[in-house]
């Protein structure tokens, strides 16, 4: 429903060609076209049926011209019935997209500046990818913490998004660990083949499911205690419950594989290894809620994850695991993929239902929640992989059987995140209620100078706990009492020789960069919060008035921005100073 | 409609509307923040159809633009009528109930079928069944029109056929559906409520009725004509016949905005008298024996004026009238002091208050309630009645609180008077622009940013048969004469047809071109449908 | 009558202590009005529909962690809601203080009040040696109807909401870029002529800090002569269409200088076109 006003800037005929190729394969005629010479539809219906292909086809513009050009974003206002000023608010909005004509023809070559890859050395890497000729664009975390410094490279001219270290073979740190749970299958199973996958038990949940019926599959989840593992710890039995009630309106299934947090992986290793699990899960999802429409949003630095996933839906839809009926559960549910396109806020549940339906990636005041406004308005359920994952066994082997892992209030086991400065980094599984010192010692114990300095809970949301933390278990009642937090599951160690200044002024930085910009104490708070530490960091000091007023700053953030960005942009910093991090540090 | 001419609902129902139908009207552009409620009104789910030969701004919001061929709508609207009849669409116990002819109306528009009206109309028959339909079957539904209806040699035919429909479904006389002409002047209204009509006093009391008139002469003082005056239509006719000698003309310039317009400076030329009061010397006051300066009625004095959703609302004074411009008020109470009648110097209000008493619709609107209010809506009958959201609820009273039932009209389909032919093969039609008004005497006076002159739309299709190109000046001629005109390409004009506005006479005589065939009941002349033909210019020779 | 449909119940919440009754649906600043509490708002309006983006408005809601905001957030039985504690006093000194310290809040006239209320003290960021950063941006004269100065805009999102769903549907406008960076533009920052605009003046009617002007206004205050202490406003209908759109002429001198609609009236809701609210030159003879 709009006055759409084009400009004089035409598409290349290429740049049309992969929107238009880009738009088909979702099943959308991108022809702009009257019915006849005397008969046109627009309007309302029409807008909103084809607003949500607006992110796909700024990928398909970026990727074949490296850049959005104004004529490309007039030929996708034209076809997608979108004002161009807001497709330009749009694409602004994403780290992935360009919009001034690029200086090179290449290919972009992201290194990642974050914590992890930061003490790591990333302006080496940064260095060898220039001396080869590489255009390198520096850049907040790309989901590779264990392989620390990281490399994206985006593709142009039509060539595909590719991950070097994607080349490698993988492997799995406790791989043949016999007391894996949610990653049993990973290194077992072939990610790539629907027949491994079924070998290795695979849809046994969902026909199980699909026998128990809704009702008993919700009562499971929730006497399982499953709660979300992206950090705010939601009751998933309490969520789907409060979708399942809902009727007379369209319901979905969102998969959160938008996982940004810097220091987080464990979602990428799930779905690159075992993403026919997160496909099932979804649908047990769907089946459980009564909704028909699963979207998985992945963040667009995960091109091996985003082919794994393409490809799992692809095998499970031949084979009639999804789409009407499916796997004869008698429900109907399907599966579609959205690719972000580098921004963090986008893991913001409403941030990303925002971003998936076509506008900037803002979150929304809650209440409502998504249980009854999500994703297009209407009733959705949104987990991420990690936490689907656990319903395998919840349906399989029962609530009680469940709960025999972890504590009373922590059931089950925890997907974590090591990094940093720990002797073999990469994703670990354990129960909850393993304390901070085993784990890092399954990790291989402390590398570098041997000596810990700190540890990164939760990552740049988090905060930082000192050596004197290593026996708090892993629980989210432990850590809540230690005034710290599991978050996305991120453990990166620091030794003694890592600049922790340089960290927590990059972290601040980071928030800078990735606020949104939509309220107030966020947009500027994480500006002047970042210019405090720099200042912090120049001087070699922090006077008491701008240490108070670092608190301030927080807590206006804490208490008044709109989503958990704002809210937790000040927590790394805070407890860096509180652990005598950094300002009071020796002056280096 | 049914009596008091008005349209029938508020702005507030179109919102709530769940069908709208926008025929002949580009309020998008012509009434941009009536088009603001109908946008609320997409926003609350409401499904509009466009019923127009572009594809206007306006149209662009609809979720079908229907591109009816101009002088169509007869055709498509009984088309519409006999397919809600024949799917059983229709309100039987309103029909029985409300109004009459419904058997001969139905008997009528049984030859209207929708193959029949997709070759009239050019729209295909699909998409008629389509708006039939979903009109016939909304809770709310709102048609809503303006000059492509009235604009036309059958004029009144096209609003009854319209009427037609609300009548056949019950979309007429109650909270949120309803039949809406929007008023194309911002007094258009209160002109006819206040009796600027040939035929009626104020409150559209009917200068024949003696009853009617007796109670104006006892207030007036003076006896009344009871026979009906003429339109400006009849007056031009009068001229050429050389019955009509003297002309005085109150903020009107029919010299820029006649059809066929040199005709009309040719009469308006030859007569013994003109005078002319008005804000602007216009082409029309040029021409004039005696100018008299008034003030600008909604910056520099007192008064009301009616909307088209019938709010009367206060005009106020907030600068003073420059030079010796007067009040229209002081100008006429003068006029009339020479003539050898004091009327004194009746402030406004007193007017107003003469006015009410005499008018039942006006009679609750005092002064103070009009100055501490945003308006009311006629009828308002007393100073404790709020006003009328909307009009002929009796439609829906047991006992139709003693009125006749509401008529249905047998209309015929009947094509532009002007047709196309082998010499003019083209259609022209003409309509406002956004940010200009009529003939631009008042919209000239800023500089707008997206202002872009008259120039003539065409289908690019067409454009390439005559070898024409965008931006290229060419001769555009009608039967009456030619301009010179630039040309602008527009995919979202059908082929066959051309569009221009008529905003700067100075610069674009387009009324030279228009059709002054009218229809003899509202007196309105055919300017949405004349018949063209375009023609490249001649080079200039070289080295001229 | 009105539609029938929609029945009105009433719920009552306590705001600082005093209970107070509000129909279903009002939120809780509506229900601080009624309360004769004043609160101070920025990014809302009457006419446009809440984005709770500045958070000026902030309140405490018992048995919420964070502050909520009062504009959007919907007032429901039994509520008990903090309008002046510390929690609530400092979300509003440090929004107006980070705002300030931002932009150029010169014009905002609404704002001055409540930024000496809170004891707002933007310069209390950076020093001479580490200087914050601003939103520095020359002003945009690309016509002679409006003037946009971003370096005075708080990105409350007022004029994207009237060019766009809440009132015009142009869509001229969005916010484009991330974070501190983010600004109102057109597509590729093209001119307002070259962009879908179509001057209907409603982003100036609803800016609250000065970044959008209309071109009389800037012209007269570029010379110092805008006085608003001496100017009248009368209300009146627009001279064009029927549809009867009531406008306020804002006089100086003798002279128009600016036109806006009251946006409490039923027909505006305070939205004008262009020839509404630029039409009138020619009542001065020009």
């Amino acid at each position: 429903m709009t006055d759409i006003y084009l400009g004089a800037d035409r598409a290349t005929d290429a740049e049309a060609a992969a929107v238009d190729a880009a738009l088909r394969s979702r099943g959308v005629d991108p022809v702009v076209r009257p019915e006849t010479e005397r008969l046109y539809t627009s309007g309302t219906a029409r807008r909103r049926e084809r607003r949500h292909f607006l992110l796909p086809a700024l990928h398909a513009l970026q990727n074949e011209a490296g850049w959005i050009s104004p004529g490309g974003i007039n030929y996708v206002a034209e076809v997608l019935d979108v004002p161009p000023a807001e497709a330009f608010g749009v694409a602004t909005f994403y780290d992935l997209f360009r919009t001034e004509p690029p200086a090179h023809d290449g290919d972009t070559f992201h290194v990642c500046v974050d914590a992890a890859c930061q003490i790591a050395g990333y302006d080496d890497l940064a260095a060898s990818v220039r001396a080869a000729g590489g255009h390198v664009h520096l850049g907040p975390c790309l989901g590779q913490c264990e392989r620390a410094p990281a490399l994206f490279v985006q593709g142009a001219g039509g060539r595909p998004d590719h991950v070097p270290a994607d080349d490698e073979p993988f492997e799995l740190p406790q791989a043949g660990d016999e007391s894996l749970r949610l990653l049993r299958r990973i290194g077992v199973a072939d990610p790539e083949s629907l027949e491994s996958y079924l070998a290795h038990g695979g849809y046994r949940a969902l026909r199980r499911a699909g026998e128990m019926g809704a009702e008993a599959v919700l009562e499971a989840v929730a006497a399982s205690g499953l709660s979300g593992r992206g950090g705010a710890a939601f009751p998933t039995g309490v969520k789907w419950r409060a979708v399942a009630a809902e009727t007379g309106r369209p319901k979905h299934v969102v998969a959160n594989c938008d996982e940004s947090e810097p220091g987080t992986f464990k979602d990428r290793i799930v779905m690159e290894q075992d993403p026919f699990a997160v496909i099932e899960t979804m649908t047990i999802a769907g089946l459980a809620t009564g909704a028909q429409n699963g979207w998985i949003y992945i963040r667009g630095e995960y091109p091996l994850a985003t082919a794994r996933l393409q490809g799992a839906i692809d095998a499970a839809r031949a084979a009639g695991l999804l789409g009407k009926d499916a796997a004869g559960t008698g429900h109907d549910f399907d599966i579609a993929i959205w690719r972000g396109a580098g921004a963090y806020i986008c893991g913001e549940e409403t941030a990303l239902f925002n971003s998936l339906e076509g506008f900037r990636g803002e979150p929304r005041n809650k209440p409502p929640f998504p249980t009854t406004h999500g994703l297009f308005g209407e009733p959705t359920a949104i987990n991420n992989p990690e936490t689907l994952l656990n319903v395998l066994d919840i349906i399989l082997e029962g609530a009680d059987a469940y709960r025999t892992r972890g504590t009373e209030r922590s059931p089950g086991t925890k997907l974590l995140c090591l990094s940093g400065k720990v002797g073999r980094p990469g994703l670990y599984e354990v129960a909850f209620g393993t304390t901070l010192g085993d784990l890092l010692e399954l990790a291989g114990g402390i590398s570098g100078n041997g000596e810990l300095q700190a540890v990164l809970m939760g990552g740049a949301a988090g905060s930082f706990v000192g050596p004197d933390s290593l026996g708090l278990p892993l629980t989210l009642e432990d850590t809540r009492a230690a005034g710290t937090t599991l978050g996305s599951g991120v453990v990166m160690a620091f030794d003694t020789s890592d600049d922790m200044t340089d960290v927590v002024v990059r972290i601040a930085e980071f928030f800078r960069n990735e606020s949104c910009g939509q309220c107030v104490p966020c947009r500027v708070g994480a500006v002047r919060q970042h210019e405090t530490l720099v200042q912090m960091q120049r001087r070699g000091s922090l006077s008491p008035a701008r240490r108070a007023l670092i608190d301030e700053m927080a807590e206006v953030m804490v208490d008044a921005s709109i989503c958990g960005l704002g809210h937790t942009a000040a927590s790394a910093v805070r407890s860096a100073l509180a652990l005598g991090l950094i300002a009071s540090a020796p002056s280096r | 409609m049914f009596g008091a001419g008005g349209g029938t609902s508020s702005y507030a129902e179109v919102e709530q509307a769940d069908v709208i139908l926008l025929w002949g009207s580009n309020a998008r552009e012509a009434h941009p923040i009536f088009f603001h409620h109908v946008l609320k009104g997409l926003r609350n789910g409401a499904r509009m159809y466009a019923i127009d030969p572009r594809r206007t701004s306006s149209a662009k919001f609809a979720d079908r633009w229907l591109g009816l061929s101009v002088g169509t709508d007869i055709a498509l609207a009984n088309a519409m009528g006999r397919e809600i009849i024949h799917a059983g669409l229709h309100d039987p116990d309103f029909i029985a109930h409300s109004t009459q002819g419904f058997e001969a109306y139905a008997a009528h528009v049984e030859s209207y079928t929708l193959d029949w009206a997709a070759e009239q109309t050019g729209v295909p028959a699909e998409a008629i069944r389509e708006m039939a339909h979903a009109y016939a079957t909304a809770p709310k539904a709102q048609i809503l029109w303006t000059l492509g209806i009235t604009e036309h040699h059958n004029a009144v035919d096209n609003v009854v056929s319209l009427c037609n429909l609300a009548l056949l479904t019950g979309h007429v006389g109650r909270w949120g559906s309803g039949l809406c002409p929007l008023r194309g002047q911002n007094n258009v209204q209160g002109g006819g409520d206040m009796g600027a009509i040939p035929n009626k006093f104020p409150g559209f009391q009917d200068v024949a009725d003696d009853e009617v008139r007796a109670k104006f002469e006892a207030v007036y003082g003076t006896e009344l004509n009871g026979v009906p005056g003429k339109h400006l239509t009849l007056m031009f006719e009068a001229m050429e016949a050389g019955e009509l000698r003297a002309c005085y003309v109150i903020g009107e310039n029919p010299a820029d905005s006649e059809a066929d317009v040199e005709h009309a400076r040719k009469l308006l030329a030859g007569l013994d008298i003109l005078v002319v009061q008005d804000i602007f010397m216009t082409r029309t006051a040029e021409m004039a024996d005696v100018v008299l300066p008034a003030s600008v009625a909604w910056a520099e004095s007192e008064g009301t004026v009616t909307s088209s959703e019938r709010r009367v609302q206060r005009v106020r004074p907030a600068v003073p009238p420059p030079g010796q411009a007067r009040h229209d008020i002081d100008i006429i109470g003068e006029l009339a002091r020479r003539l050898g009648v004091s009327w004194g110097h009746p402030s406004p209000e007193e007017l107003w208050d003469e006015m009410r008493s005499l008018s039942p619709m006006h009679t609750g609107m005092s002064w103070e309630r009009l100055e501490k209010s945003g308006g009311i809506q006629w009828p308002c009958v007393s100073e404790d009645d709020p006003g009328s959201e909307f009009l002929h609820g009796w439609l829906w009273a047991d006992d139709l609180e003693g009125r006749d039932p509401a008529p249905f009209s047998v209309t015929h389909h009947a094509p532009p008077k002007e047709r196309l032919s082998d010499e003019f093969p083209l259609r022209l039609t003409t309509g406002r622009a956004l940010d200009s008004y009529n003939t631009g005497v008042q919209s000239g006076g800023y500089a707008s940013p997206i202002r872009y002159g008259d120039a003539l739309d065409i289908n690019p299709a067409d454009a390439a048969e005559l070898g024409i190109a965008d931006g290229e000046r060419v001769l555009v001629s009608s039967p009456r004469g030619s301009v010179e005109m630039d040309v602008r390409l527009q995919p979202d004009i059908p082929a066959g047809l051309t569009f221009t506005t008529f905003h700067f006479p100075e610069l674009v005589d387009a009324n030279v071109l228009t059709n002054d065939e009218w229809d003899p009941r509202s007196g309105t002349a055919e300017f949405k449908a004349a018949a063209i033909r375009i023609s490249k210019l001649e080079p200039e020779p070289a080295g001229a | 009558m009105t539609d029938t449909t929609i029945t009105e119940t009433a719920v009552t919440l306590t705001i600082d202590g005093q209970p107070v009754e509000v129909a279903e649906g009002s939120t809780i600043h509506s229900a601080c009005v009624e309360a004769g509490i004043e609160t101070p708002t920025l990014c809302w309006a009457e006419n446009l529909t809440p984005v709770n983006v500045c958070r000026v408005c902030v309140v405490e809601l018992e048995g919420s962690r964070a502050l909520v905001p009062s504009c959007s957030r919907q007032a429901e039985e039994g509520m008990v809601v903090q309008t002046g504690t510390p929690r609530v006093r400092h979300s509003r000194r440090m929004v107006l203080e980070f705002l300030g310290s931002g932009v150029d809040l010169s014009q905002a006239d609404d704002l001055h009040h409540w930024m000496k209320a809170y004891g707002a003290d933007p310069d209390r960021y950076g020093d001479e040696d580490h200087p914050v950063e601003r939103v520095e941006e020359p002003v945009k004269v690309q016509d002679e109807l409006y003037i946009r100065d971003y370096s005075k805009c708080v990105l409350c999102y007022k004029c994207v909401e009237a060019c766009g769903d809440d009132a015009q549907h142009t869509f001229a406008i969005a916010v484009a870029g991330r974070g501190f960076d983010a600004r109102i533009s057109t597509e590729f920052d093209v001119t307002l002529p070259d962009s879908a605009c179509v001057y209907c003046g409603n982003c100036v009617g609803v800016c609250p800090t000065g970044a959008l002007q209309f071109k009389t206004e800037y012209d007269l205050r570029e010379v110092g002569e805008w006085r608003p202490e001496d100017q009248t406003v009368t209300r009146t209908v627009c001279s064009y269409c029927g549809v009867g759109c009531n406008l306020d002429l804002h006089v100086q001198d003798e002279r128009i200088v600016k036109v806006t609609s009251p946006s409490d009236h039923s027909v505006t809701s305070g939205h004008l076109c262009i020839k509404g609210r630029f039409g009138w030159q020619y009542v001065h003879g020009e």
